[in-house]
This record gives structure tokens, sequence and C-alpha cells, in this order.
């Protein structure tokens, strides 16, 4: 008998009329390249919610930018029906599955918190050819806390490099169980995928909210929709939602009348509501995902809960940086630009700055790196801008002598006077590597200011390692670092820490005398040196010849640490210009003209936008830990 | 050559656009020079040297239909569709003032056919009295003989490609002549009544300070009354490029140049020969190569040849906005299609560009700019007016002739040249 339920039978589970008993609310817990969008697309498939002349791959991976860079940003809920024989040879039991997707990155964690806090069981998928990574590990760890139930589970079983008998062990370890206990499956070939399913309903314990009590429904996401305004995920935890109501949002008392209430399966499909236990979606017309903020607790306005559920707070930007736009007249386009994002990132706040080198621009706040990334590429490629963006840096407490406190989230602003403390964030970081590179891995973490706090062998073989680092380590370069030292093994997860005093200072870059803003770096002062020479080198490099001597000078303070001389043109004539040569001679000139307008001038020093991209890129951006980069 | 640039169609009769001259003989534009000059292009060289990118093959490279025994004899047609093309555009009728015969080498032909050809030049316009008429000559492809009968047909000024007087930079430039003939030659044109110029290079690879000086010291030893020194430009295509990409040399770096220019300027000027173009020096004024300078004083010259460019200014007042100062054309390069193309009756044009006023300015400034006799301020826009004070006080443009109303280029600023031709040229 097929697992797809019957006409007859999918009438026990139909959305607002589903006992709990019959649902299932898991997610799955994966590394970005494990598998996970194509073990969704089986699933998709087995269940018979996408019908095999639609599929596609990566079905789920809405928004081009997901699917191009392989990351999944913002997490969805599918519901599927499934049955099975609760007893063998019984009758079919159908079951409403809802399959909650979680960000993969170490940025999102606050997301995933809550995706997971909207589960009872997770799927925890790893790919039998590479073994768990450090970010699945915290995502993990985290479902652990939360006391889901966990289904250990190998993917890419198809592979020729796949070595499911080492990680299963691997894994049990971390699970604890047997490691004939994980289940073995390929998203590509479907294989096992129905054993996966039958697993889940066996093991992820149905949800046990009071269906009586006032409604209490945590938002696990919050998506805005041109069309049809901000879409808000949520989990009921107890009582229902039903069309019509007037609801509130609890952290910010704001009402809303509910437009719409349903599932996703995987197409939108309006309901009668959302009874407790199951998961789905609502729309109140509200057009700015701040309104609907993840992590709060929606409830009914006529008969309100008294409480809120638990592990609501606000996106902290972690990460600044300041984009600018390389052609001043997109300012306003930019300014736009960024509006628009922000209805659908709750995470992204902005204020305009100016910089004497790159002119208009905003300073933005990012919860990471790889969120810094995500915005800019929306930018560039939606709104079809070219920006350029200062190299990353984290906020600053700075006390001066008189006890003032500054924040500073421009290393631009840091304050020039007498300073009594500089305080800096710090992150708890897990890096999972192969044992032969643990000497690497902690001389790299020795260098950028962090302290261990411990080490585990997950097998023979492969090693947890613990550190407190600085955050701004993290944000200057330290994942490219960590991959290119250990031959892109080593992964990372971190999350933030707290703050620590640090003998920090401010290295300025001036040329010809001219302070450059945009290159203005706060670091360690063992490392003003280092930082002084790397940058002054690498302008020396871009910074085309002038008619006269340049010189480039890092300075901490007045003082002068390290310099650098671009020396004066002397020549820019070509030599022979007859009759043959003029037109070739003429296009030269009105090209060069032309490079003119994407030059910049620092008091009299003529610098290409390109570059500051060039300086400001590369280098000072690590973090990027997406599928494009491995190709 | 490097690759032609893009351009729109050349018609097949090669006919000028209407608007470059005035039925009736048309309204000479104010300030319009009357010269006229041809340059007729000798594509054939006996090697080709790895620095050259010249439109040029030697006769191994070359088949049939473009053989030098039938070169003249196609360049006559060139000259021939030349005067209809040009009488038909109502310009008003110039006899030649100039005329210049380069390459490859055009001594690769008997001196009897570049007699022919200039011929051909006399019958088609006419030979101003006191025309000047110059052809290039490689050192080797000389004789007493052949430069008497040169100057027998009309020629007074033969200009030699020394390049160096240094064996191993020769032997990098791939030139075959011996530099002990430099100062032979250089007699036997004076004894046939010819003016004379030697052309050097300057900044090959493995080229030291010395080096060049001892080219320019032997270049001067023979009293000539005309240098033409030119930097190394290595072009892409070319095999000295591949060299370069191959790390089998290094390429010449600007500093290095810089400083070879200012040694060849001051032995130059001690020597008596004054810089009147930025790569060229003379001993008088009657020195000075006439027809280079009408390239740069923007007069029209029609280029006979394969690759060969030609130009030719707006004559006639225009009514309403000016949309067309000149236009400039350039022929196929491949003397195998040149030749069928003039056989055929057609134009060898390839392509050609109808010049903005904007873009004639330019032209102007960039040209103009190089010369000793400097620019006219009164030319520039206001935004270059504008930025004259800032280039002489940056010690680019000659401070007194600003005060005159001339932008004339310093020493330091004839090596920045392109910097100041910007600065002149800004909105």
């Amino acid at each position: 008998m097929s697992p797809i339920p019957s006409a007859d039978l999918s009438t026990r589970i139909q959305p607002a009329a589903t006992p709990p008993e019959l649902i299932r609310n898991f997610c799955i817990i994966a590394h970005i390249d494990h598998g996970k969008s194509t073990l969704a697309d089986r699933m998709l498939q087995l269940t018979g919610v996408v019908e095999p002349r639609a599929m596609r791959a990566q079905y789920l991976d809405r928004m081009d930018i997901e699917r191009e860079r392989g990351i999944t940003i913002k997490s969805q809920a599918v519901r599927m029906p499934w049955g099975t024989h609760e007893v063998e040879g019984g009758p079919v039991v159908p079951h409403a599955l809802n399959m909650i997707d979680t960000p993969g990155h170490v940025d999102f964690t606050y997301e995933v918190s809550r995706s997971l806090a909207a589960c009872e069981g997770a799927v925890l998928l790893v790919d039998a050819a590479q073994g768990i990574e450090a970010q699945t590990l915290a995502n993990l760890y985290l479902a652990m806390e939360n006391e889901l139930e966990i289904i250990p589970v190998l993917n890419k079983i198809d592979l020729p490099a796949a070595q499911p008998e080492k990680y299963a062990e691997e894994i049990a370890k971390l699970v604890g169980g047997d490691p004939e206990d994980v289940l073995r499956v390929s998203g590509k070939t479907g294989e096992g995928v129905e054993v996966l399913l039958d697993r889940i309903v066996e093991r992820v314990p149905a949800p046990t909210g009071d269906a009586d009590a006032p409604a209490r429904a945590m938002i696990f996401d919050s998506v805005y929709d041109t069309y049809r305004g901000v879409v808000t995920y949520v989990r009921v935890i107890d009582g229902s939602l039903n069309p019509r109501e007037r609801i509130v949002m609890m952290s910010t008392r704001a009402t809303h009348e509910l437009l719409e209430i349903g599932v996703i399966s995987p197409e939108p499909i309006v309901t009668k509501g959302l009874g407790v236990g199951e998961v789905g979606y609502l729309i109140t017309g509200v057009k700015d995902v701040r309104q609907s903020k993840v992590g709060d607790t929606v409830t009914n306005m006529a008969k309100p809960a008294s409480e809120a559920l638990s592990g609501y707070s606000d996106p902290k930007p972690m990460v600044f940086s300041g984009l600018y736009p390389v052609d001043g007249s997109d300012y306003p386009t930019l300014r736009d630009a960024l509006d628009k994002l922000k209805l659908n990132d709750a995470a992204l706040n902005y204020e305009p700055e100016t910089s004497v080198a790159l002119g208009f621009g905003f300073r933005v706040g990012f919860l990471g790196l790889l969120h810094l990334e995500i915005v800019r590429e929306r930018l560039e490629r939606e709104f079809d801008l070219d920006l350029i963006s200062t190299a990353p840096n984290v906020v600053y407490d700075v006390t001066l002598e008189d006890g003032t406190p500054v924040k500073v989230t421009n290393p631009s602003e840091f304050p020039g006077g007498k300073i009594k403390t500089v305080s800096e964030p710090i992150v708890r970081a897990t890096i999972l590597a192969p044992s032969e590179f643990v000497g690497t891995v902690m001389s790299l973490c020795n260098d950028r200011r962090g302290q261990m706090n411990g080490m585990d062998y997950l097998s023979e073989d492969r090693v947890e390692l613990r550190f407190t680092l600085p955050l701004a380590e993290i944000v200057f370069d330290f994942f490219d670092q960590l991959k290119s030292r250990t031959r892109g093994y080593a992964s990372l997860d971190y999350e933030p820490s707290g703050d620590q005093v640090a003998e920090l200072v401010k290295v300025d870059i001036l040329l010809q005398g001219d302070q450059v803003d945009a290159f203005s770096a706060i670091v360690h002062k063992d490392k003003a040196y280092d930082y002084g020479v790397m940058m002054t080198a690498k302008l020396k490099e871009i910074i085309p010849r002038q008619q006269f001597e340049v010189p480039i000078q890092a300075a901490v303070g007045a003082r002068v640490i390290a310099r650098e001389t671009v020396r004066a043109m002397r020549k820019d004539v070509l030599a022979k210009c007859y009759g043959g040569d003029i037109s070739r001679k003429r296009k030269l000139l009105e090209k060069q003209k032309e490079g003119k307008k994407r030059m910049k001038n620092i008091g009299s020093v003529e610098v290409p936008k390109d570059a500051f991209i060039a300086a400001l890129s590369s280098d000072g951006v690590g973090g990027k830990e997406t599928k494009d980069k491995k190709k | 050559m490097p690759a032609l640039p893009d351009g729109e169609r050349v018609p097949d009769d090669g006919a000028l656009p209407a608007w470059v001259g005035h039925p009736g003989g048309g309204v000479p534009v104010a300030g319009r020079s009357s010269a006229f000059g041809v340059y007729l292009h000798v594509p054939f060289c006996s090697v080709r040297c790895g620095y050259c990118d010249f439109n040029t093959y030697t006769a191994s490279e070359l088949g049939g239909g473009a053989s030098q025994a039938s070169y003249a004899t196609t360049a006559l047609r060139e000259i021939d569709l030349a005067a209809g093309v040009l009488r038909d555009a109502h310009l008003p009728e110039r006899e030649v003032t100039t005329v210049f015969v380069g390459g490859g080498t055009p001594t690769m032909l008997p001196a009897g056919d570049l007699a022919r050809m200039l011929d051909g030049v006399r019958g088609a316009w006419g030979l101003a009295s006191g025309a000047e008429v110059t052809t290039e000559a490689n050192p080797d492809s000389v004789s007493p003989e052949s430069l008497a009968e040169l100057a027998a047909a009309g020629f007074t000024r033969v200009s030699f490609g020394m390049q160096s007087a240094v064996p191993h930079v020769l032997a990098t430039l791939e030139r075959t002549h011996e530099p002990e003939r430099i100062p032979d030659v250089v007699r036997w044109a004076r004894d046939a009544g010819l003016k004379v110029s030697l052309d050097l290079i300057y900044g090959t690879p493995g080229e030291s300070l010395d080096d060049w000086r001892t080219s320019l010291e032997t270049a001067l030893a023979t009293g000539v009354d005309h240098v033409s020194a030119y930097a190394l430009v290595v072009e892409q295509g070319t095999k000295m490029a591949a060299q370069v990409r191959r790390g089998q040399i290094a390429l010449p770096s600007d500093d290095d140049q810089a400083t070879k220019y200012e040694l060849a300027d001051e032995l130059l000027t001690a020597a008596g020969l004054t810089w009147y173009e930025v790569s060229n020096w003379a001993r008088t004024d009657d020195d000075r190569c006439r027809h280079n300078l009408a390239y740069w004083r923007g007069d029209d010259w029609w280029g006979v040849g394969p690759g060969a460019h030609s130009y030719v200014a707006a004559t006639a007042e225009q009514d309403g906005p000016v949309e067309h100062a000149g236009v400039r054309w350039w022929n196929v390069k491949h003397p195998r299609r040149y030749a069928a193309l003039l056989e055929d009756g057609r134009s060898p044009g390839a392509g050609r560009e109808l010049l903005t006023p904007d873009e004639a300015h330019l032209e102007r400034v960039m040209l103009g700019v190089r010369l000793r006799e400097g620019l006219d301020l009164a030319l520039l826009s206001a935004g270059g007016r504008h930025a004259v004070a800032g280039l002489v006080a940056s010690g680019l443009l000659d401070g007194r002739a600003a005060v005159t109303g001339r932008a004339l280029l310093t020493l330091r600023g004839r090596l920045l040249a392109d910097t100041v031709v910007r600065a002149l040229t800004q909105g």
C-alpha cells in the first residue's frame, strides 16, 4: 500500500483539524553542501506534494541568489502527508509532517535557534564522504539543548568516496547510540528516504500543546513578498489561530487582522486556521518584517495569553562596513535599495555616512560576514549598483579618561584623545579539523589572540578545538586563512560571548600626508606594525604613479610606523605620432579621460576607484563559506 | 601597424562625404591651411624586425597579385582614384606640398619604381615648387648610385632607419645593417643633394645609457641636420611582445626611457639641433620635416598603399550646427587584397571615421601641443584654459609662452604630454 495517504485517510490530517498525535514537526540540520535541499526534493516527491513534472532541483530555495550560491537563507515550512503502519500488517495511519528548513550558516544562529524551537525532532544530515562540520556540530548541540529527538542520517552513500562506517561511528559517539541506528540515504537516488520518513514518524514526538489555552504561536521566520506584504511563518504552541481574528505581537503589543492563514505544501494553501502543534503562515498586510519579528509570540487579541514564549531577542549587528556607490550619483539608488532590502531583513540596519575618500554612503550593520556578502550581492544584482565596501569591522566600546563612553562602529570615529579602555566583542569558536592540523589551527588562533578552551577527539583522526577569539580577528581574513592552512578541511563556527578589554589602537593610512579614512583600522597594538606594512605595500602596488612622488604612510596617532613611496611618473607619452597613429592615439586619450571619471582625489593624489576596491576587498574579508567557492 | 580602427564602411568608389567640400570651389574655413600631403606606403622588407608592427611583408609572405615588381603600378591606380575622389568632392584645387614615402623599406623597390610613383603624384595634382619629397631608407639598401637616381627623380630628403650604433642593440632589434655604414650613407645622400635625417630608437631591452649615448654621438658625428628619436614601444602582436610574454626579454621601463629622452635632448641640443616636435630635432626651421608637421597641424593628406590612413578636413562653411569636422579613412592592410580592389576599380578603403568637432578638437590639442611652436590657448575650452595655470605651476607648460597665449611643453611636459593633453581638454 502506498505511504501516501488515500483521500479518505487524508481527511484525518486536514489543516486546523489534525489531532496533535498525527503531527510531526522536524527540521534538517546539515552543513551547506551536505545535500539537504536534494534530500528535501526527494521527500517532496515521495510524499506526492510535488508532481514529478513540476519537480525542479532545490525546489524550496526560492530566491535566485539562494539557488545559485547553494545556500538557504530563509527557512520555509513544508507540510507533507505520510502514512505508516503503526503495527506490522495493521492499518495505515496518516500523519502530517512539517519540515522546517533551517539556515545553515553561523551568521544566522538566532534564526536557527527559533527554527529548532518550532520542532520536536531534527534530522542530523551528514555527508558520508566528509563527516560532520563545525556548524552542523554547533547546531546539533543547540538541538540537543532544546531536547529535540535527533535522527542521525548519512547522506550521499552513492558516492564512491563515502565512508559510512567511519562517520556512522563518529555520529553515534556525538548523539549517543549505536552506529547501526544511523540511517543511510542518498538524496540523489532516493535510496533510504522512505525509511527515513517512517523513522521520523516513529521517533519524533508529537507536539504537546494545550489546545484549549489562549493562542500562543512562535514566529520562526518572516518574509517580505512584493504582492502579499509580510508572510509570517509560525508554529502554534498552544490554542489555535483562525481567519479574520485580530492578533497581537506580544513584544510590541501591535495588533493586526489575520487576512490570510494557511500552510505551505509546498505552495501556499489557505486553511480554516492552524490548530495546536501545527505549522503554517499568516498574512496580516504589514509591509515590514520588523513588524513581525522572528522569535516573537503571536496571540489572540480577544483572548490573549498572559505570558510570551521564551527565547525572543532582537537581532544585533555584529559586523559593520561602509557601503559606497562607485558612481556618486547612485547614492539615492543605494538608499532606496537598502530601504527595500530592510523590508525583508530584520537584521539589516544602516545610517548615512560620508568618507573623504569615498564620498556619500552608508555604515551598514550585519549579523556577520556572510550576511554582509549576501546584502552586498543583492544590492549589486537586484538594484544594478556598483559598490565599494570598506573592510568590515566590529563595534568597540571606548571609555575616555574622563569616563565618557563612546561607541565606535567606524574606525575613523575612533576618538583621538586620552583613552582609558577599549573593549571589543569576543566569540566562542569551535573548529573541527583533521588531527594532523591541530598544531596549525592552534598556531593560527594563537596569532589571532585566541585562548584555547578545550579540545576533544570526535574520532581517531578528527578533533574539535574550542577557542575564545576576538570577533575582530575572525572578521579579518580568519576563515580564508583557516581553510588555506588546513587544505580546506577545517570548519568553523562561533557565537558571541561578550566583550573584553584589549590594547587596541587605530592605524591611519596617509597619502601625501592626507588621511584616507576608508583605510583606517582598529587593531591590537602588537599588530599595528603588520597592518601598516601590509596596507602601505598593497597601496603602493595599486596607486598609479602621479606627476609627483606620493608617500604612503601608516601612523598610530602622530607616530609613523610604516612608509612606502610611489615614485613620480616621468613619462606617459607615446614617442611616435604620425598619420596612421592619430585615430588610435585619440581613442586612447578618450579612454583615459573616461577613466578619470572613475578617479577619486585624495588631496592632490588621483586614486582609481578600482584601487580602493582592490585594497578593501580580498584580504579584508573572510568567512565566505558558500558552494561557489568550492567549485 | 596595429589592427585598424573600427569605422564605418568606405563607399566602393571612395567618395568623400558631401560636407567635406563645397560645390563651386567652396568658401575656405578661416585659418585653414592649403597644404596637401601625399604619403606613399611601401609594404616590403627583406626581413621583418622583431619590434616592428608596421604593415609590411617580406617577399616570402606575399603571393600572386601583390609582388614588389607590380607594386608601383598598383599604387599608381590608387593615385588615379584619389585624384578623382578629391575632384568630385569639390575641394579647392591644390598642388602637393609634401610627399613622404615610408614603409616597410621603400628602398626595397628600385629607385625607378619610386620615381614612377612620384611622377604619378605630379601627374595627378602637380608638385608645388619647393615641395618636400622624402623617402625612408634602410642604410643597407642604398648606394651612391641609387641615391643619386632618387635625387634626380625629384626626391629632396632621405630618412635613414639607423636605430642604434651598438651591435647588440641592433641584434635585439633584429636590424641587419652594419652600423659602420652610417657615416657613408649620410655622406652619399648629401653628395646627391638630399637632406638627411637619422631615425633612432631608445629603450631597447639590454640597452645601457652609455649604449644610447654612443648611438646619439655616432649620429651627431655625421653632422646630420635632423634626428628623430623614438622610445621603443613593444606593440601587441610583434615577435618582441611574445618574447616579453615568455620572459625572454624585459620590457623597457618608463623611467629608463625618460632618462634616455633627457639625454637625447641634452646631446642633440648641445650639437645645435633643437626639438620642434616631441620626438624630432632639427638644426634649422628649414631642416624640419614639413610632411610630418602637416600631420601635427591637422592638414589634409592622402595615404596611398595598404593600411595607409588619409585625412581631409571639412573645407566649406557648413549650414547650421557643425556636425563633422573631417574624415579619416584607412586602407585594407593586405597588399594582395589592396591590389585586387584597385584592379576591380574599387576604393581600397577598409573603414573611415567622421570626426565630430569634439574629436577634431581633441586631435588638434593632442597633436598641436607636441610642437615647439605650441598651441594657441584661444583654441582651448574654458576648462582647458583653466588648467593652464596648474600645468605651468607643476612645470609641464612653459610660463612665458603661456603669458603670450601659447601652450608650450617644457622638457618635463614633453615626457608627460598625455597628462597635459587630458588637462587641456577637460570639460
